[in-house]
């Protein structure tokens, strides 16, 4: 028995240490976001003086909320268009015969892999002249063209693990093609479906280099390409207290998301770069 | 995209023999083929058109003088923009700068992701909960986390500054590069330990307990067994995120915007575009950049052989 103990200390040890390790820049910049501007440079991991004047601050100007929404907006539509897409074509990959399948395949793999700066400087001269430079569009359509490898991946290792035979079994008792599908097969894909849009989202929300490249103004600049302007010349009274506020508040759906969906979002993401 | 290639077949094993034979295809299956290609079309089209046109008109740009304040004054001027990019001073600092991030970074995150995988996969206690924890890096917005580490090292306002007597790292190269490496490896090692996980898995218990019975070390089993069963996932891991650190740019854009030093190409592209604003140098490095991937893809998929992803799928 000692030694089981022993060896649970050991585990538990080991845990700790990582659990630490993940937790504690996340903790910092929760902190910094409740200093207030006589302590945000005490060095103190913890605040000695609570405040949420950061918050308040950040929700009055249009540049966070402004690009709160964008960053929301342009994240969900590109996510729902991608996973759509996606499912089809994985649908498609995972249960017909057809040419051009592998080549399908091959390209999802190729863009998966594929430098976003070797598409800025041709993408950002082809908006210009499109119309599409700074707007949502301009970024929802890039980060599809992103998303969907993933999506593809992700779920054509979903739908081969399905049990189609049910849809059959349906079908001989008399269910027609359509209740086959509603009843039975979206159930089943509902979970894998899910997953992939969560994986997606989480891309589209954190994405960079687009979103400071495609845009000029808050039209559609997401929340990571504003706090990355915020630095240097900001409107706000402290920089710091302010993107450490912004930066939590685009924490907490990623937090939500790996609280709640802890195992898909594992199941998801090996299996579309393992079995996929 | 290597462990499941029966299940494809498996799953339709009505249509292994036909699709390979010469007969006149059944209504059945034309009817099928449109089906599938007018279910991947949306997803093709979108795919071709964001990245295939673009780098398509990336050469074509690329061939050009073409600044952006002189617009009219755009002509063909041949490699010269190539030789242009390739002797200068500026990306042979990138190119080194990206290469020694990325072979530093996926090192260190495969030998800790390494130890992460064996410690989610046989941890006996907290096991849900570590998992969810290693989600939060993965998960979390890089600008955030790279402010995070910038602020922590900032002389006079960070705890990491302060616990070491006030250091300012981010003002000197090598130590730049190294908080730029430990925000990178603090990242993303989740993501590679995740992989190398499911990779765990696949090897069977049995073969490990037959093993220990024969009086193999702790060591030998997992040198001579896990490693080598793990190839195919090991190769997934490493492959996807030297080419996803190879493209580096968020971190490096918050925490130091390239100065002293240590910008890498895609940050080089950037500026190339946004202060110089010449398209035909920002196209050529386009170009360079993507040949480099394709290099890594290729090195990576000999050395492994057959175990490449997407060979021996459907």
């Amino acid at each position: 028995m000692a030694t089981k103990t022993q060896e649970k200390a050991a585990w538990l040890g080991a845990d700790i240490i990582v659990i630490l390790i993940v937790a504690i820049p996340v903790l910092w910049i929760v902190s910094l976001s409740f200093k207030n501007p006589a302590t945000i440079t005490d060095s103190n991991f913890f605040p000695r003086s609570w405040t949420l004047e950061n918050y308040k601050g950040i929700f009055q100007t249009s540049l966070f909320t402004r690009a709160l929404i964008n960053s929301i907006g342009i994240s969900l539509i590109s996510t729902v268009i991608a996973v759509v897409f996606a499912s089809m074509a994985a649908y498609a990959v995972a249960r017909l015969a057809f040419p051009g399948k592998n080549l399908l395949v091959g390209m999802a793999l190729l863009i998966a892999m594929f430098p976003a700066i070797s598409l800025v400087t041709p993408l950002f001269n082809i908006e210009r002249v499109l119309g599409l430079f700074d707007t949502w569009p301009g970024l929802i359509i890039p980060y599809i063209a992103f998303g969907l490898p993933l999506g593809i991946y992700t779920l054509s290792a979903f739908f081969r693990e399905i049990p189609w035979e049910l849809e059959k079994a349906a079908k001989m008792d008399g269910a027609t093609p359509f209740q086959a599908f509603v009843k039975v097969i979206a159930p089943l894909a509902a979970p894998g479906m899910v997953t992939t849009a969560i994986l997606v989202f989480i891309v589209c929300w954190n994405e960079l280099l687009f979103a400071i490249s495609l845009t000029a103004t808050n039209n559609a600049r997401t929340v990571p390409a504003a706090l990355s302007f915020f630095t240097g010349a900001s409107q706000f009274t402290a920089p710091v207290g302010s993107i450490a506020a912004a930066a939590v508040i685009i924490t907490i759906p990623i937090i939500i998301f790996v609280l709640f969906f802890q195992r898909r979002i594992v199941a998801g993401l090996t299996s579309g770069a393992v079995k996929g | 995209m290597t462990v499941s290639a029966p299940a494809s077949t498996s799953a339709k094993p009505a249509e292994g023999g036909r699709r390979r034979g010469k007969a006149p295809l059944s209504e059945g299956a034309r009817a099928e083929r449109r089906l599938g290609w007018l279910l991947c079309a949306p997803a093709a089209i979108i795919m071709v058109a964001v990245t295939a046109y673009p780098m398509v008109y990336a050469v074509i740009l690329s061939l050009q003088r073409y600044d952006l304040r002189f617009p009219q004054a755009a002509h063909f001027i041949g490699l010269s923009n190539y030789w242009a990019v390739l002797s200068s001073p500026y990306f042979h600092e990138a190119l080194v700068v990206t290469i020694i991030i990325t072979v530093v970074s996926v090192a260190i995150e495969f030998v800790l992701g390494m130890g992460l995988a064996i410690l989610m996969h046989r941890t006996l206690v907290l096991r849900g909960t570590l998992r969810t924890s290693v989600l939060i890096p993965y998960g979390i917005v890089t600008v955030v986390a790279a402010f995070s580490w910038q602020y922590a090292w900032t002389p006079d306002e960070g705890y990491l500054s302060h616990l070491f007597g006030n250091a300012a790292p981010l003002t000197s190269r090598a130590a730049s590069l190294a908080i730029i490496i430990l925000a990178e490896v603090w990242k993303t090692t989740a993501f590679m330990a995740l992989l190398l996980m499911a990779g765990l898995s696949l090897v069977p218990e049995d073969l490990q307990k037959a093993a220990k019975m024969d009086g193999a070390t702790a060591w030998q089993r997992f040198v001579k067994i896990t490693l080598p069963l793990m190839k195919p996932a090991i190769l997934v891991a490493l492959l996807f995120r030297t080419l996803d650190a190879f493209r580096i740019f968020d971190n490096i854009f918050i925490l130091t915007q390239g100065n002293n030093g240590t910008g890498s190409l895609s940050i080089l592209g950037y500026d190339n575009l946004f202060t110089a604003l010449n398209l035909g140098v920002g196209s050529a490095i386009s170009i360079i950049m993507f040949i480099c991937v394709a290099i890594i893809a290729v090195i990576f998929i000999k050395l492994f052989g057959a175990a490449a992803p997407g060979v021996g799928t459907r």
